[in-house]
């Protein structure tokens, strides 16, 4: 900086860094109650159904057939419970940026914070972490809750097992994808309602739709519908129907990154 | 400083702002006028750079609002006080804005206290009446210390004392060598607020001069002239080539004529007077004039407030605020 070239009544032009921006959306997240109510709706349906689908595995074990048996895995219940329950952290990350458009404040806060790759990004990192740790302690509650239940059968398993480690931590990663998807999803559309809808058409309705495709070609459309893709993370092995673990919860990641980023470009071009 | 070049806004056919021009300068209440639907807010937020102008350019300080990484400490703005989210506190609600700003906790409590605020603070700002969410907005406004505020219709819907608290702290931001750009379809608020007016009417400046001169320039003042024979009066009045019209108070209006002459003739004709003066124009007047034919919205312009009778020149321009 040259003495000379500022101009004489110029004021010292102040800065804050990205840091400032996350620590604003952090308070942000922490001081609205809808966070903690989707949050502990999440984790209810997602603990609460794998215990109830790990009871009903061990009560009517005995009328299963082999193959039906065979399949049976720990984390069975718990990969149901998840796509039951994921929409709602899907909820949340929807939430957060619609409220914002619902009630004015968008405008406030990009009057407080314009440079909008910024804001956006503070978002989803501070929504990501927030969910992230929420999903890893639903993720495992919910394994924990469901082994309890199997154990009448002898049908439990541990941590220690073959994947099963990896399906745990893997869930609470995809929980906090849903989230940032989400997130992405509100920003584009804006209106809570239609963005809730989105998410559940995305998350829930597609599923069960490629489980209707015909043939060949429906089977391998199946696998790389998002949350049958997502969800593969949650398996210990590879069922043959679906894509490896990793590859899944890779491509559920790029799924969401290319959400963000349609949504960054228009939130940057778009009146707010 | 923001100063605004070709300024333009459409949204599909519909042209809001239709290339503004003016600049808005330090230690002074500028007010921004128009009719409803004129491109007051539409202008305000592209100087906020919420919306991107069609055409034109506006800067802040000399440079687009959205290059800035810590605006508040420049430009305060309250667009719409209801722009909060209802479930956070007014405390927490600023204490975001702060943060994002790099602006120390205890200046929240400061504005806080400055806005009057400090006993509905932690609660949910859902339950605040109108005047209080405009004290909130303002306070976040305020969070900074910035050089330049900016306030779209702050006294909308206000009640008088919530009013005259919006005037004062307005003047005084001035005062202290701010730029405060303030908005307003109301003429009997920018009458008693503002030094400087830029007028906007359709989208298009129709004006950006100081209050007085602004009046001068597009009203002129007249001889009212009451009477019981006011029959008599008006032929010899008219009769002088001088534009005559009647008020429903019985009392006439004489454009172009001095209060000495209509006095002369009256006594020459043994007229008796029972009021006889010049009446300075209003605002309301200069603005009705400049904007006839460019109101969108009649039915947005407010009655003048100023009951009939009152010199309307009781405000002179950048006189010290009321109150
Ligand atoms: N987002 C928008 N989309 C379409 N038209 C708009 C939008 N915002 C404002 N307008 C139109 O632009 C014109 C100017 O509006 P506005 O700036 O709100 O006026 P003012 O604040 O002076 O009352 C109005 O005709 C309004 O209907
Ligand atoms: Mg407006």
């Amino acid at each position: 900086m040259t003495a000379a070239a500022a101009p004489a009544p110029a004021a010292p032009v102040r800065k804050a860094s990205f840091g400032n921006v996350l620590l604003s959306e952090w308070t942000k997240i922490l001081t609205v109650k809808s966070t903690f109510w989707t949050l502990l709706a999440g984790a209810i349906i997602v603990i609460g159904f794998s215990a109830l689908w790990a009871l009903a595995f061990t009560t009517s074990y005995d009328q299963l057939s082999p193959a039906d048996r065979a399949t049976l895995e720990p984390t069975t219940p718990m990969q149901i419970a998840f796509y039951f329950g994921e929409v709602v952290f899907g909820v949340l990350g929807v939430l957060v940026i619609t409220t914002e458009y619902g009630t004015g404040m968008i405008r406030t806060s990009l009057t407080a914070m314009p440079r909008r790759g910024h804001y956006l990004a503070a978002k989803a990192l501070v929504l990501g972490g927030v969910v992230l740790v929420a999903g890893m302690v639903v993720s495992f509650a919910s394994f924990f809750v469901s082994q309890a239940v199997l154990m009448a059968q002898d049908l439990n398993g541990s941590l220690g097992d073959k994947g099963v480690l990896r399906s745990v931590i893997g869930g609470g990663i995809y929980l906090a994808l849903i989230a940032v998807m989400a997130l992405g999803v509100g920003t584009l559309l804006r209106h809570t309602a239609g963005s809730v809808v989105a998410v559940f058409v995305i998350l829930f309705i597609l599923g069960i739709v490629g489980n209707f495709l015909p043939g060949r070609w429906g089977e391998t459309v199946n696998k790389y519908l998002p949350s049958n893709a997502g969800a593969a993370i949650l398996s210990p092995g590879t069922p043959g129907n679906s894509l490896s673990p990793w590859t899944g919860l890779g491509l559920f990641a790029l799924y969401t990154a290319i959400v963000l980023v349609v949504a960054l470009v228009l939130f940057e071009r778009l009146d707010a | 400083m923001i100063r605004a070049r070709g300024l333009t806004k459409q949204y599909g056919p519909k042209t809001a702002v239709d290339h503004a021009d003016f600049t808005v300068v330090p230690g002074r209440v500028t007010g921004f006028l128009g009719p409803n639907g004129a491109g007051k807010s539409t202008t305000m937020r592209m100087i906020l750079g919420l919306d991107r102008p069609t055409a034109g350019d506006v800067t802040v300080n000399g440079r687009h609002y959205r290059e800035f990484a810590a605006p508040l400490h420049e430009v305060g703005a309250l667009l719409d006080a209801k722009a909060v989210h209802g479930g956070r506190s007014a405390y927490n609600h600023l204490l975001c804005l702060a943060q994002s700003n790099g602006i120390p906790r205890r200046r929240v409590d400061e504005v806080i206290a400055l806005v009057g605020l400090q006993t509905v603070a932690k609660k949910p700002s859902r339950g605040f009446s109108l005047g209080m969410g405009q004290r909130l907005g303002i306070a976040g406004a305020l969070l900074g210390d910035p050089g330049i505020l900016m306030f779209d219709e702050p006294v909308n819907g206000l009640d008088p004392e919530g009013i005259l608290w919006i005037r004062t702290l307005m003047r005084r931001l001035a005062s202290e060598g701010r730029t405060v750009f303030v908005s307003s379809h109301l003429m009997s608020e920018m009458a008693v607020t503002a030094d400087h007016l830029v007028v906007i009417g359709r989208g298009r400046i129709l004006a950006d001069t100081g209050m007085r001169d602004f009046i001068d320039a597009n009203a002129t003042s007249h001889v009212r002239v009451r009477s019981p024979q006011l029959g008599e009066l008006e032929p010899l009045l008219a009769a002088r080539g001088w534009r005559v019209e009647s008020d429903p108070d019985l009392s006439l209006r004489v454009y172009g004529a001095g209060s000495a002459q209509v006095g002369d003739i009256a006594a020459d004709h043994a007229i008796r007077l029972h009021e006889l003066g010049i009446v300075q124009p209003s605002l309301e007047e200069a603005f009705m004039q400049l904007t006839e034919d460019t109101v969108e919205y009649h039915a947005g312009l407010p009655e003048p407030e100023t009951p009939p009778g009152t010199p309307p020149d009781a405000v002179p321009p950048g006189g010290g605020g009321r109150g």
